[in-house]
């Protein structure tokens, strides 16, 4: 009889969470159904029946966490169903029959109901979680087109929380360093009298927005467990966050360092502009941080030391080169991997780049769409993020962090000008790399940033 | 530093230039033989005699006209109007005449002279009695008005004052004359139209001048005990005002409050704030509060003249407001 | 001394009298600078109207005699205060016909730089200080002036004195009553003239003074007084310079009434609808120049060529003076505070209208 065992459904996984059943015990499955969704440390995945015939026990219950191979039901064949199921339950001796299973299965269907029942807010919860993250996406959409575009600016105020009243209660220091930090105070919620935003307010969102992607980037596993006392939440930690944690703990202790670049970014975005221009009948369009994976990929080509990475006992070099994209998701963090990205145009590139950031913010990534990456770029410019450094996605041994494109003046023939600027900062794992070898490859990578004809070839 | 009373302290400073100038000499009403109705003259009739202490009948327009056409010879006069709430008795010299003759003249003469008055509530002596018309003064060009809160500004400010070549409104308040204070020995002049850090601070800013400086110093340290960093600018010359300190310090704390004894309508603090709103709007992080007299004409009652006057308290909870207001304490 | 109790002042014919005794030189020259006078105010009625002076101008035409007679009892040495009505003090005391009507025009050569305007003729080197266009606020000022002089000087023959010039309605002021006790009380070295032209704006010396004989009104402070005919050059003179005399000798305050006529309106602009014709014709029969004219004409002392040129002397000197000061410069806007203060302050207001009075960074 075969049992359903947790698969391994990530290159990273140890355990699984079933985090909810599809099928109900006494429910004909086929080869490839879905029995359940497990949730992985890095996204929700389904568990596929790998035989045909009839669910016959559940033998975990939703939300227990489950090791990789260990089984989680059985499948047995139509038959054997109600023996085995009288044998195995063996408490519906008075039926016994054939037929009895169908009452087991009534009976089972039964809790079915219940536990659909049960779970019912559960899908509803989902669905307006995955409401929310569809307007998060298309609101990064947003400001990814506005950070390559320009700075970010306040977005003109929406109605916020203050009601009716369209206009935003705030004083003119909040007003000042929101506008320091590109923060939108239709964002922020005012503690000041009439609900006034007051510079505390600002600040505190200021912070909370610095921490968010950061955390999700690269200090996840700092953990931030300051408040104990009262008014703290005790929040039980998801699978993708106790891995990402781990994860990147353990890649924080390896010896890492930090190498910044400054890439003139004038012709990039002009470049950008031009290309989505002509393309902009067949629906491409293409951000900067497409263009950004489109570089690395083709700036690793003439660098193989740099994709790498570390094997304990060895470095294995890569022949393909898979650029990761770190996306935030609710849960923590996705990369999801751009596969031979040098061999890939940059319509590709979009297309690809676009499709797996909705789908790892849904949860609904493949597990080879996210394994296999040999570097990974890291980009907060759309929040305003002027320059950070990034935790290596291990067993990577260099992750690329970007900031944000932003004028800088400078004097040309005795005139003041300004010219856009973004700063880049590689962090590599000196294992890996040396920091001439990580050098280079940021000065090259700069080249073809700021001369992006060089990105065609 | 040796400790003395402010009435020392102006005491001590008329009694130096006296002796340092013989073009500077006394007018007032009741300075000499009866020594000054606060004894701010005290001892200096026997001193140097009744041409330089010069007593007056009580005329304060002939007399402080007097003073004016005497500086306009080159004397340095200092007047003593025995309160300001006699000084508008002497207006048309003070705002036609001390304010006008140098600059409506074309600057052929200039009017040293110094007019020394005492203002303020809080004894007790009836709505006539107990005002602050500091800023009927402040308002006028030509004159330079100056409003010292300790000893050692009373000594500095006076100096300056009587060795100004403009007519100088010197302000005092009938309840800081018993105030204690480090007065330092010899020479000391106190720069007129240049405010000062009472105290440093860094969460809000109280603006203030004479006795509502050393109310606004005492709230400061009380509240520095619970963690309130409170910054207190004495402005020390209502004419000139000091408008680059006291924004200077409002950016840095984004609040400000003022404690100003005058009424509120049209008084100090309404020219505070509005300079504030100019030179640091966008550092605000709340509406500028002014802690001012109530609009009445102050009543004898103990318990009505009280709740008329600003004191402490009443300051203490305009700031913890204006923290409250900007989520100081969350 | 004339009779203290003529409020009529008959003129000149009385006074001629004791004009015999005076060098004919020194009449003439008292001639001529009520011509000058008298052109001087016709030209500046003439061009106010032309909108080259501005405000208001008050005008000593009828008070010519009374001017000119206070001006020669004073030494060099004296100071002067007078009221607004300060044209023809400012011309005999010695200032430039072209700087006095410069200030008229608000020109930068004006004697108050443009910056005072008709009120406020002013001349340190003269020793006028001022014009001042409040009633009564140059007494008390010109009484802490001669407080001054006591301050430094003695008493004597050779000592300064102090001459300070009021209207009739100034009497009724607190100001007055202040500052002749003061003077009194301090025995200062001061002439008050108070120069009655028999109108306070529109109202008579006796609609508003309780005692119309306004030199008695120094009775209360024991100040002696008198009254002398202002039409008779000599005669103000003779009062003001024994007035004068003994405020620079004996240090005693004095008061003294001019009778005058005011032979225009109050200001340039005062159509005098309140005035009874007999009153205009009163002060025009008066009028002390044609009166003195035809007494030195009289005398010998003065033909009708060289009283013409004096006439067109007079306007010679008062062309003169409007070129100068159509010709001079207007002050320059950017000089405004100039004058803000005597000595320079921290922070001092130069701000203009309109700008910012603190830069925000």
């Amino acid at each position: 009889m075969p049992d359903v065992v947790m698969p391994r459904l990530s290159d990273t996984m140890a355990e699984g969470v079933l985090s909810r059943w599809i099928m109900n015990e006494g429910d004909a499955v086929k080869k490839g159904d879905v029995l359940a969704e497990v949730e992985t440390d890095k996204a929700t995945m389904d568990l596929e029946a790998f035989d045909s015939g009839v669910l016959e026990r559940q033998l975990v219950s939703e939300g227990t966490s489950v090791a990789i191979g260990d089984p989680v039901g059985f499948i047995g064949s139509g038959e054997d169903s109600g023996s085995g199921g009288g044998s195995g339950s063996g408490s519906d001796e008075e039926t016994g029959s054939g037929e009895d299973s169908g009452s087991g299965g009534q009976s089972s269907s039964t809790d079915a109901e219940s536990s659909a029942d049960g779970t019912e807010p559960a899908p509803e919860a989902e669905a307006t979680g995955a409401a929310e993250s569809q307007d998060d996406q298309s609101q990064a959409a947003d400001r990814e087109e506005t950070t390559t575009e320009s700075r970010p600016q306040a977005q003109p105020a929406k109605s916020t929380a203050s009601g009716s009243s369209s206009r935003l209660l705030t004083s003119p220091l909040a007003r000042r360093t929101a506008s320091e930090h590109g923060l939108d105070l239709s964002t922020v919620k005012g503690t000041g009298p009439g609900g006034r935003i007051v510079r505390a307010d600002v600040e505190a969102a200021v912070e909370a927005q610095e921490q968010a992607p950061e955390r999700a980037a690269a200090t996840g596993a700092a953990g931030t467990e300051s408040g104990t006392g009262t008014g703290s939440e005790e929040v039980p930690l998801s699978q993708m966050r106790r891995v990402t944690a781990r994860r990147l703990s353990e890649s924080a202790a390896a010896p890492h360092y930090f190498l910044t670049n400054v890439v003139y970014v004038d012709r990039l975005l002009a470049f950008r502009s031009e290309v989505n221009a002509s393309f902009a009948e067949s629906g491409t369009k293409v951000s900067v941080t497409d263009l950004l994976v489109r570089a690395c990929a083709v700036t690793l080509r003439n660098h193989p030391q740099v994709n790498s990475s570390w094997g304990e006992d060895k470095i294995l070099r890569h022949q393909d080169i898979n650029v990761g994209l770190a996306v935030a998701v609710e849960e923590g963090l996705m990369v999801p991997v751009v596969k031979g990205a040098d061999a890939k145009g940059l319509d590709t590139i979009s297309a690809e780049t676009r499709d797996m950031a909705e789908r790892a913010r849904a949860g609904r990534l493949k597990p080879d769409e996210f394994s296999g990456g040999t570097f990974t770029i890291s980009n907060l410019g759309m929040f305003g993020i002027d320059n950070f450094t990034a935790v290596i996605n291990p067993p990577e041994s260099a992750i690329l962090a970007v900031g944000a494109a932003s004028d800088e003046p400078y004097v040309q023939d005795g005139q003041l000008q300004t010219r856009k600027t973004m700063k880049i900062t590689m962090t590599s794992d000196h294992r890996v790399l040396d920091g001439a070898v990580s050098a280079a490859f940021l000065q090259d990578l700069k080249r073809t940033l700021e001369e992006p004809l060089r990105m065609l070839l | 530093m040796p400790v003395i009373t402010y009435r020392q302290a102006l005491n001590d400073t008329l009694r130096a230039e006296l002796t340092r100038d013989e073009n500077v000499f006394l007018i007032g009403e009741e300075i000499g033989q009866f020594e000054g109705s606060y004894k701010i003259t005290a001892g200096l009739l026997d001193e140097f005699g009744p041409t330089r202490v010069r007593d007056t009948p009580i005329a304060e327009e002939g007399f402080v006209g007097a003073a004016i056409g005497a500086a306009m010879m080159g004397l340095r006069p200092v007047a003593e109007i025995m309160t300001i709430n006699f000084s508008l008795i002497a207006m048309d010299q003070i705002v036609n005449h001390a304010a006008k003759i140098y600059g409506m003249f074309g600057g052929q003469t200039p009017v040293p002279m110094v007019i020394r008055t005492p203002g303020g509530g809080g004894q007790q002596l009836g709505a006539t009695h107990s005002q602050n018309l500091e800023v009927w003064y402040a308002h006028v060009p030509g004159l330079k008005v100056v409003a010292p809160s300790t000893p050692a500004d009373a000594k500095g400010l006076l100096t300056a004052a009587i060795r100004d070549d403009d007519p100088v409104i010197f302000l005092e308040n009938l309840s800081l004359y018993n105030t204690k204070g480090e007065v330092p020995d010899g020479e000391q002049v106190t720069e007129i139209g240049k405010a000062a850090i009472a105290k440093e601070g860094t969460d809000i800013t109280v603006i203030a001048y004479s006795r509502a400086s050393v109310i606004a110093v005492e709230t400061a340290r009380k509240l520095e005990e619970e963690g309130i960093s409170v910054e207190v600018v004495d402005l020390r010359s209502l004419r000139p005002l000091d408008r680059q300190t006291v924004c200077e310090s409002v950016r840095k704390t984004s609040r400000a409050v003022v404690l100003e004894d005058d009424w509120l309508s049209y008084g100090v603090g309404a020219e505070i704030s509005a300079t504030v709103m100019e030179g640091a709007f966008d550092y605000l992080d709340a509406p500028v509060r002014r802690v001012a007299a109530a609009e009445v004409p102050l009543p004898y009652a103990k318990p009505m003249e009280t709740a008329a006057l600003p004191d402490a308290q009443d300051l203490t909870k305009v700031i913890r407001e204006q923290l409250e207001a900007t989520s100081f304490f969350r | 001394m004339a009779d203290t109790t003529d409020t009529t002042a008959d003129g000149g014919a009385a006074a001629g009298a004791s004009w015999d005794n005076e060098q004919s030189e020194v009449l003439l020259d008292y001639y001529r600078q009520m011509v000058l006078i008298r052109t001087f105010e016709q030209t500046a009625s003439e061009m106010y109207k032309r909108a080259k002076i501005g405000g208001y101008c008050h005008l000593n035409s009828g008070e010519e005699a009374t001017v000119v007679g206070l001006m020669a009892a004073l030494e060099r040495r004296d100071y002067l205060f007078t009221n607004y009505r300060d044209h023809g003090y400012a011309l005999c005391r010695g200032m430039e016909p072209g700087a006095v009507m410069a200030e008229l025009f608000g020109k930068s050569t004006g004697v108050a730089r443009g910056l005072g305007g008709s009120m406020h003729m002013f001349d340190t080197e003269v020793r006028m200080l001022g014009g001042y266009g409040v009633v009564g606020g140059q007494l008390p000022v010109a009484t802490g002036a001669a407080l001054a002089l006591t301050y430094r000087g003695e008493a004597g023959t050779e000592a300064e004195a102090l001459m300070c010039q009021l209207g009739d309605g100034t009497t009724n002021i607190g100001a007055f009553h202040e500052s002749l006790n003061l003077a009194a009380i301090w025995d200062l070295p001061i002439v008050y003239v108070i120069v009655n032209n028999r109108l306070g704006m529109g109202t008579s010396v006796e609609a508003a003074s309780g005692e119309p004989e306004l030199y008695k009104r120094g009775a209360s402070y024991r100040m002696e007084g008198d009254r002398v005919d202002g039409n008779d050059v000599v005669a103000v003179r003779e009062a003001a310079a024994a007035a004068m005399h003994r405020a620079r000798t004996e240090r005693k305050p004095f008061l003294l009434e001019a009778m005058s006529y005011r032979l225009k309106g109050h200001s340039v602009v005062d159509p005098e609808r309140y005035r009874s014709s007999e009153s205009s014709e009163e002060a025009k029969e008066s009028d002390p120049l044609p009166a003195m004219r035809d007494w030195l004409l009289a005398q010998g002392v003065l033909d009708e060529d060289k009283a013409d040129q004096i006439e067109s002397d007079a306007d010679q000197q008062v062309d003169d003076a409007v070129s100068f000061a159509d010709s001079s410069p207007d002050p320059d806007p950017a000089d405004l505070f100039d004058y803000s203060y005597a000595t320079d302050v921290a922070n001092a207001p130069h701000t203009l209208p309109g700008e910012p009075v603190v830069e925000m960074p």
